[in-house]
Formats: C-alpha cells, sequence, structure tokens
C-alpha cells in the first residue's frame, strides 16, 4: 500500500525539517517530500491539514508486565495502548516474572512484540543489570545485547551497591549500553508512600525523602566521573536538586542523561490528600517547586526524554488501603496531551523540543536507529493533532488497566495515527 | 394576614393563677409536689407557678427542665438539626408527683417524647399534663389534667405563646396560615 | 444546627463551629451519664458496626458504650478471628457491610486513609477512630472537652504534646484541634520522632522538657510505642525516660499546677511517672468518662443528620 500524506506540517529535528509539505510513502519508505506532489494511480491520499508529522515517538520506560503480570497488562494490550498514545516503539522494562535477565525471556519478549498488534509498535526489552535484580552479580549483559537488549535496567528497585554499580558501569560500557538506574537509597524509603513534606507531614504517611533519590544520583555521578567511558541514565528523576545534580554532571561532560514522567511535570503531593492509590507512584509526587524544575529543566535541556513509566495495576490491586497499594499508573494514552498541555501550551518546549524529547533523544540514548524524515528512509512516523482538545475518560483506554490520577481531565493534543513497517494506523 | 391576640397580659396572669389553684386542689400533699417545665416555654411557665404556689401556699415546689430532643419521633431526617441541650433536673423524680408543664398541647408528640424521658429519669408516683393552651388535633391519646384555655384551630393555624421571660409581653396569638413563614 | 461533613473524617480543616457543636452536644450527653439509666433513644433503629482491624480495647469499648447508650444495634469485630485475617480486602468488607445496610461504621485501622477510602465506597456515615498516624478526631475532641470543662474556655491555654508524635495520630488531631480554636500548641520530644515541616501547622518544637514546661498549662503526654526502640528512633527505654519521661520532679519545677493528659494505655514510669499519672492535676480518667459522651455526640450529630 502506498500512501500521499497532504499538507501536514513536518518537524524533523534530526534533518531540521519544519514546514508543510506533502510526503510520499511507496512500500513503507519514504519516496518524496514535496509541496505539491500529487497522486499516482493506486495511492491512498490521506488529508492532514493542520495535523503534524514527527519522527516516531518512543517510551523509553514502559512497564509490559508479560511474562508473568498478564492480569495487568499483556506485550500485546500494551502494545495497542501504545499505538494508540503514538508511539511506534516501547522500551519495556525487566520487572517480569522471570525477570528479563537471560537471553531468552528477551528474545521471546521482542518476537512477541513482532507478532501483537500487527507488529506496528516495535518492542525493544531493557534487560536487568543484576541477575534477578537482586542488585549482587551482573547480568549477563553482553548475551543480553546480542539478543536485543537496548539498556540495563533493576528498575523498581536500584542498584544500591556502590560496587555492583561500578561493576555494571564498567561492563556495560563495552557495549554502549545506558545503565538506567531507579535513583533511590533504599535504607531511607523502607515504608514510605509519598513524597516526604508537608503534605506527609499531614496525612502521615510514611515518607520518601527526596533525598533519597538526590543521594543516589550524586553516588552514581561520581561513580560515572570514575568510569567515564560508562553511560548512565536516571529514569523519572523527580526532584529539583536532582535536576541540578545532572546539570553539573553535563556541564562537566559526563555521559549522563535523564527522563522525567507527564505526572512528576503535571501534578503535585497535594493531591495525595484525596488517599486516592492513583496518585500513588514511586518516585512519588514531589512539590510545586519540584514540578516547576522539571519544567525549566526539560526547556534547558538537562532532561532529554520524557518516559511514561507506564505501570499497569488491576482495579483490585489499586482499590486497597494507600500504605497496601501497589506504586505506578499507565501513562502511554496521556503522554502527548499532558505534554502538549503542560509544556508545549506554557512555552516551556517547541513542538520541535518536543519531538525531540519523545524520539530523537530516546533513539539517541539507546543508539536504537535513528528516524529521518527524507527520501529513501523507511517511514516510521507520529501523526499528532496539536490543537485539539479532550478528555481523559479512563474506561476507553487500550491498555487492560485504568489506573490513572487524569480521569476527567482535559488535556490538549492528541495522537491522530501512526506510520510503522508500511502501513497507517489510525487512532481513534 | 390575621393575627388575634387571644389572651392579654391580664388574662395570662389570671389563668396561671387559676391553674395554680386547680393543682393545689387536686394535689392536697404539696409537699410531693414538683414541676418540669418542657424545653423551651414550658420551663418558663413552670418557673411561675412555682412562684404562684410559693406566694400562696409558702412552699418551696422543685422545678425541673426537661429537653426531649433525643426522644423526639422526627429526629431523623429533619433538615434543621435541633440544638441538643441539657435537661435540668436536679433533684429524685421517683416518688413524686410531677406536673409536666408545657405552653401548647397540639398533637401530642412532645408529651409523649416527655413522659418516655421522665420514664428515663426515675419512675414518678404520679404524671400530670399542665397546658396553658389546648388546640386541639391530637395525633395520640393524651389528654391534659389542668388546661388554661381551650382553643379550637384550624391545624394551619399557629399558636404563639409570648412571655416576658424571652419575649416582649405576656400573651397568646393566633395566626393565620399566611403569617407562618412558608420555606419553599 | 449540623455538621458539614456526613463522616467524621479527621480535623484538618474541620471548622471551629462544628468543633463547638460537637463540645456542647458532648455536654448534653455527659449529664445524660450522670442519671441512673443511662440510655437514650435518638439512634434506636439505627445499625452501627465497629470495624476494628487494629485491636484498641479501650477505644473500642468507649464506641460500643456511647452506641449502645443511643439505643443503636451494635456489631462489633476486631482483626483478629475476622475474615480480615483471612485476606478479605477493606473494599469487600466494604461492600459486605452495605449488603447488610449498616446505618454507620467505626474503624480503626494501620494505614492511613482507611476511613476516608471507606467514606467513598459506603453510603453509611464513617467515623474514624484511629487510622494509621493520620488522625484519631474522636480522642482529641475528648481532649478538648476535658480542658474546655477544666478550664472554661480553650482559646489561650498553651498545651504541650510530649512524645512521639511523628507516629502519632492523636498528635495530629490534638494539633489541628486545638489550633483552630485558638490554643498555644507546642511539641516536645526527640528529634527524629518530630516530623520534618511540623512547624508549618503553626507549631512551637521543643528538644529538652525543662525548656517547656514553665510556658505550658497542660501536657499531653503520648505513649511511647516500644517497636520505635527497634526501629532506631531512640536508643533505649531507659535514655527516653531519663530525658522525655515527665515525671513529678520535672513539673514540680514549674512551682505552679500543670494538669496531666494521657490517651492511654500508660506505660507508667516511661514517657510518664505513676505518681503524676494518679497525681491531683491527672485529668486521665476524666478523659476516659468524656470520651464516651464526646463519642455520644459524634454519633448522634452524624446518625440523625440529614445530610
Amino acid at each position: 500500500m502506498n500512501y500521499l500524506l497532504k499538507h501536514a506540517r513536518i518537524i524533523d529535528p534530526v534533518t531540521g525539517t519544519d514546514e508543510q509539505l506533502n510526503l510520499l510513502i511507496v512500500d513503507g519508505t519514504i519516496d518524496r517530500l514535496g509541496a505539491n506532489l500529487s497522486a499516482a494511480k493506486g495511492v491512498e491520499e490521506v488529508d492532514l491539514s493542520g495535523k503534524l508529522i514527527a519522527p516516531g515517538f518512543v517510551d523509553m520506560h514502559v512497564h509490559l508486565r508479560e511474562p508473568g503480570f498478564e492480569h495487568k497488562e499483556t506485550i500485546e494490550s500494551g502494545c495497542r495502548s501504545a499505538a494508540q498514545g503514538g508511539f511506534t516503539a516501547v522500551c519495556c522494562m525487566p520487572n517480569t516474572n522471570p525477570t528479563i535477565d537471560d537471553e531468552s525471556v528477551a528474545r521471546y519478549v521482542i518476537e512477541k512484540g513482532k507478532q501483537v498488534c500487527d507488529g506496528f509498535v516495535d518492542v525493544y526489552p531493557i534487560a536487568a543489570a543484576t541477575k534477578g535484580r537482586q542488585g549482587e552479580e551482573l547480568s549477563p549483559m553482553a548475551e543480553l545485547t546480542h539478543a536485543g537488549a537496548v539498556g540495563f535496567s533493576d528498575d523498581g528497585a536500584p542498584i544500591a551497591s556502590a560496587n555492583t554499580m561500578r561493576l555494571a558501569l564498567e561492563y556495560s560500557s563495552m557495549f554502549g549500553i545506558p545503565i538506567i538506574q531507579h535513583a533511590e537509597d533504599p535504607s531511607m524509603t523502607k515504608g514510605g508512600s509519598m513524597n516526604e513534606g508537608v503534605v506527609s507531614m499531614r496525612l502521615g504517611i510514611p515518607g520518601i525523602p527526596p533525598i533519597a533519590e538526590e543521594l543516589m544520583i550524586g553516588r552514581d555521578i561520581a561513580l560515572l566521573r570514575y568510569v567515564p567511558k560508562a553511560k548512565y541514565h536516571v529514569a523519572h528523576i523527580s526532584t529539583r536538586r536532582s535536576t541540578d545534580l545532572v546539570r553539573s554532571a553535563k556541564q562537566e561532560g559526563l555521559a549522563v542523561s535523564a527522563e522525567v514522567t507527564p505526572h512528576h511535570f503535571t501534578l503535585t503531593d497535594e493531591v495525595v490528600a484525596s488517599f486516592d492509590t492513583n496518585t500513588k507512584m514511586n518516585p512519588p509526587l514531589r512539590t510545586a517547586d519540584d514540578v516547576e524544575a522539571m519544567k525549566e529543566a526539560l526547556r534547558d535541556g538537562v532532561i532529554d526524554v520524557i518516559a511514561t513509566d507506564h505501570a499497569p495495576h488491576t482495579i483490585d490491586e489499586k482499590e486497597v488501603e494507600y500504605s497496601q497499594a501497589p506504586f505506578g499508573i499507565v501513562g502511554l494514552e496521556t503522554a502527548i496531551g499532558l505534554s502538549i498541555a503542560e509544556l508545549v501550551r506554557q512555552r516551556f518546549l517547541s513542538l520541535l523540543q518536543l519531538v525531540e524529547k519523545f524520539s530523537t533523544n530516546p533513539r539517541r540514548i539507546l543508539s536504537l536507529p535513528q528516524i529521518r524524515i527524507e527520501a529513501g528512509q523507511p517511514a516510521n512516523l507520529t501523526i499528532l493533532d496539536h490543537e485539539i482538545e479532550w478528555t481523559v475518560d479512563t474506561t476507553r483506554f487500550s491498555s487492560k488497566s485504568k489506573n490513572s490520577p487524569f480521569h476527567g481531565r482535559r488535556l490538549q493534543g492528541k495522537a491522530v495515527g501512526i506510520f510503522n513497517h508500511g502501513r497507517l494506523r489510525r487512532v481513534v | 394576614m390575621k393575627r388575634a391576640k387571644i389572651i392579654d397580659a391580664t388574662t395570662f396572669s389570671r389563668t396561671v393563677n387559676r391553674v395554680v389553684h386547680e393543682i393545689l386542689e387536686r394535689n392536697k400533699v404539696a409537699e410531693q409536689l414538683a414541676l418540669v417545665g418542657i424545653r423551651n416555654r414550658g420551663q418558663f411557665l413552670a418557673r411561675r407557678l412555682a412562684a404562684k404556689i410559693k406566694e400562696m401556699e409558702n412552699i418551696d415546689v422543685p422545678v425541673g427542665i426537661l429537653d426531649i430532643t433525643l426522644y423526639r419521633d422526627d429526629l431523623h431526617g429533619r433538615l434543621d438539626q435541633p440544638k441538643l441541650q441539657s435537661s435540668e433536673i436536679l433533684f429524685d423524680i421517683s416518688g413524686k408527683v410531677i406536673v409536666l408543664v408545657d405552653d401548647v398541647l397540639f398533637t401530642g408528640r412532645t408529651v409523649r417524647s416527655a413522659l418516655n424521658a421522665l420514664m428515663d429519669i426515675g419512675r414518678p408516683a404520679l404524671i400530670q399534663l399542665l397546658v396553658l393552651i389546648d388546640r386541639g388535633h391530637r395525633e395520640l391519646p393524651i389528654k391534659a389534667d389542668f388546661i388554661g384555655k381551650s382553643v379550637p384551630t384550624a391545624i394551619q393555624q399557629e399558636v404563639q405563646v409570648m412571655m416576658t421571660d424571652v419575649d416582649e409581653e405576656d400573651a397568646v396569638y393566633l395566626n393565620d396560615a399566611e403569617l407562618r413563614e412558608v420555606k419553599p | 444546627m449540623s455538621l458539614q461533613s456526613r463522616h467524621l473524617l479527621g480535623l484538618d480543616g474541620v471548622p471551629k463551629q462544628d468543633i463547638e457543636l460537637i463540645l456542647d452536644t458532648a455536654v448534653s450527653f455527659k449529664e445524660v451519664l450522670e442519671r441512673p439509666i443511662k440510655k437514650v433513644p435518638p439512634l434506636q433503629g439505627k445499625t452501627i458496626a465497629n470495624l476494628f482491624f487494629e485491636s484498641s480495647t479501650r477505644t473500642r469499648i468507649s464506641f460500643e458504650l456511647a452506641e449502645r447508650r443511643l439505643s443503636a444495634d451494635v456489631v462489633s469485630f476486631a482483626a483478629a478471628g475476622s475474615s480480615v485475617s483471612k485476606g478479605e480486602t477493606l473494599k469487600d468488607t466494604a461492600r459486605n457491610i452495605e449488603a447488610m445496610k449498616i446505618d454507620m461504621v467505626v474503624i480503626r485501622h494501620a494505614s492511613a486513609g482507611a476511613a476516608h477510602f471507606l467514606s467513598r465506597v459506603v453510603k453509611a456515615n464513617v467515623l474514624n477512630a484511629g487510622d494509621g498516624a493520620h488522625e484519631h478526631p474522636t480522642q482529641a475532641l475528648l481532649d478538648m472537652f476535658t480542658l474546655r470543662e477544666k478550664y472554661g474556655t480553650l482559646k489561650g491555654l498553651r498545651v504541650c504534646i510530649v512524645g512521639d508524635v511523628l507516629h502519632s495520630r492523636v498528635a495530629r488531631s490534638n494539633i489541628f484541634g486545638l489550633t483552630t480554636m485558638g490554643v498555644e500548641v507546642s511539641l516536645c520530644g526527640p528529634a527524629t520522632l518530630m516530623p520534618r515541616h511540623i512547624e508549618q501547622l503553626g507549631v512551637r518544637v521543643f528538644n529538652t522538657l525543662d525548656d517547656v514546661i514553665p510556658s505550658v498549662d497542660v501536657l499531653n503526654v503520648l505513649r511511647v510505642q516500644l517497636e520505635r526502640q527497634q526501629g532506631g528512633f531512640f536508643p533505649s527505654l531507659r535514655e527516653y525516660h531519663r530525658f522525655f519521661g515527665v515525671t513529678k520532679e520535672r513539673v514540680d519545677r514549674a512551682g505552679r499546677a500543670i494538669t496531666i493528659m494521657h490517651p492511654g494505655p500508660i506505660n507508667r514510669d516511661v514517657e510518664l511517672s505513676a505518681d503524676l499519672a494518679d497525681g491531683e492535676h491527672s485529668v486521665i480518667l476524666e478523659q476516659v468518662t468524656n470520651g464516651v459522651a464526646v463519642r455520644m455526640a459524634a454519633l448522634y450529630l452524624l446518625g440523625t443528620s440529614s445530610k
């Protein structure tokens, strides 16, 4: 099937394109771009007036839950959710059962990704940094890289031991693959359910102190300085001081990168006062000043990536006492709407920068194939309506799980389609 | 709009005097007597009666105040929750002849509540009921022993008793329906 | 006159007039409790469930007494031996409450927010009898009632809460309620047991009893949970007693009467010396008596409200 995508504004940070062009795609490859292209016979014309075309978005922090927790999400439902949210690729975290700490599990995830959802969404596993995510022995990183793992992380748990972290940085440096750290000093966070601050003090909920994150990032940056060939990525950064640490490490020239979730630049810990367990995530929602810092760090390029930490849990798992509830919320289907509403509309990011945070930067950090919207390149595209306002209805999510604090919230911007592997998938 | 004064200050005073005579006539041994007024105007009326008895017989008849809020049968589902106040009955009612005093006898439900409340406080030898106005329309089989004045009324009319303890005069008015505050 | 909320989940944000209404109403119930027949009928026909997911004999008995004296039908269950220990979730318990047509629920739970959770999923009125380290509103109300009875007014009174504020729902509810009523509140305890940012609730924090005793009228002494020592919050009970134990010697140095309160049960001669607990300025047993009256008031106001 061949397509002529007409009248869209094409934004590609890699080629430096930002103009309204028609795009002819033949057999999944970009044939031509031009202002006045018209359709030949057998070409499906799609009018995209007022829409944007960008290189395919990737969410580099997703929990697909398969294998092991298919009641929450499967690779299939997760990919459908990703497609609905406008992503052509996801990187899935290894806290499955069995853990992705072995070639066979990594291959299973990749293969399953190709089979489901018509292969629209590329699934790249992030493998465990240590065996069983226990933080002790290194996982077989060479084999895992060979099998297709694009990053190493014990996400959900930090690599707490300094020596293990040193070894992980050294070993992974051989493959140019980053260690993705869930930055938390676990000796300070036991029993915590929310940010330690004024709100936790009022609510009597045991806190997760911001310094537990900052200490770990500070330590890791010191280790990175010691092992400068390695690549280090901070997952779901959440405090102002954490961004300060990353900022100065970058100025120093260290290979550090960072991601932030949409909820950490949108919500504060004030919302926990509802005791709604959809406000419980790790890292926890922080203060208004931290939210402001996330936006500033995105604007300044200190934070490279917006990633959702999509963490599906069933209603029964979430509808319990606050202290009993599991951490995390689903994020794939609200990421673009929150980002445009909170960042683009508030002028922290241009649309071009937004595309960098969702596509160019995560692909660079994880050494994924970089997408270029130019003739001869495979068409891997996210198509957006950046003006549309809509209201989140979790009951209509494609994800198996509905655990989102954004139900009923007005957002701006939404994917209207994705293009990958030769076909166009419209988002309805 | 009609508002008729059916008892003025002079008649009010005479009525009180008359019912005091009736009480003393019925209860020959005044030593056992005690007066219990139902909040709010019943308590003032009870005090007036006690003062009159003192004046006439030089006997101190104990006076108690009864708050019947907890015993009301319309406690649930009211928009305006009645303010709960304490009962103040600082004597043992057991074995006493209690004259229960209220300003107006209407459906009888207040008196029913008051009887239950009294029974929870002790076991009087006898309870008699005194009301200033009996306006009819009983919903329960209750009858007053002493009545200041029987006033035939329409059900939508309002009997308004005023006493100088809390109002500007001693008087009783009969108000027509439209005078009552109608809440939408 | 009725309360703004149809639940009593905490005192954070509860307006002064609501606290006053509960305290005023409790005065009437205290009078009822002095009668030979201590039972009144206002909650006749109402069914109240006491769900104690965390054991607490005295609070449960106090609530049960209050409920029975208001003529409610009462069902109580404690966590041990109930379906909760068999893995039933709070949500399922809540659904069962709905199915059994229960009108009011009193809940004690180890998790902060459990009462809020319940109030969202059931139609019944919910009274929080303690949720984690969050709130214990009836305890604070009975403390305020006891103080108001003793001093006539709360405004201008100086109260110091002594001990483990970090883990204390009694402390939080007291701080919220007392500051609303114009009481000058101070806290004293080991720095490890003082929540960060607590000054933002309008209280002063001390780490030495001798610094605070001279300038207060009341010491409300919290119970030391023995497991806190294992948590590393203080080194030993001996050291705790020596530096934070409220003793006669310390209090006498003030040179005037200081009222002693304790929510119970007391670890005698740990947080509070026995001679003070039983002394002439102790109102600890009045607190217990007043607890029933205050709980009657809260149950009555919620149970007869049309909200």
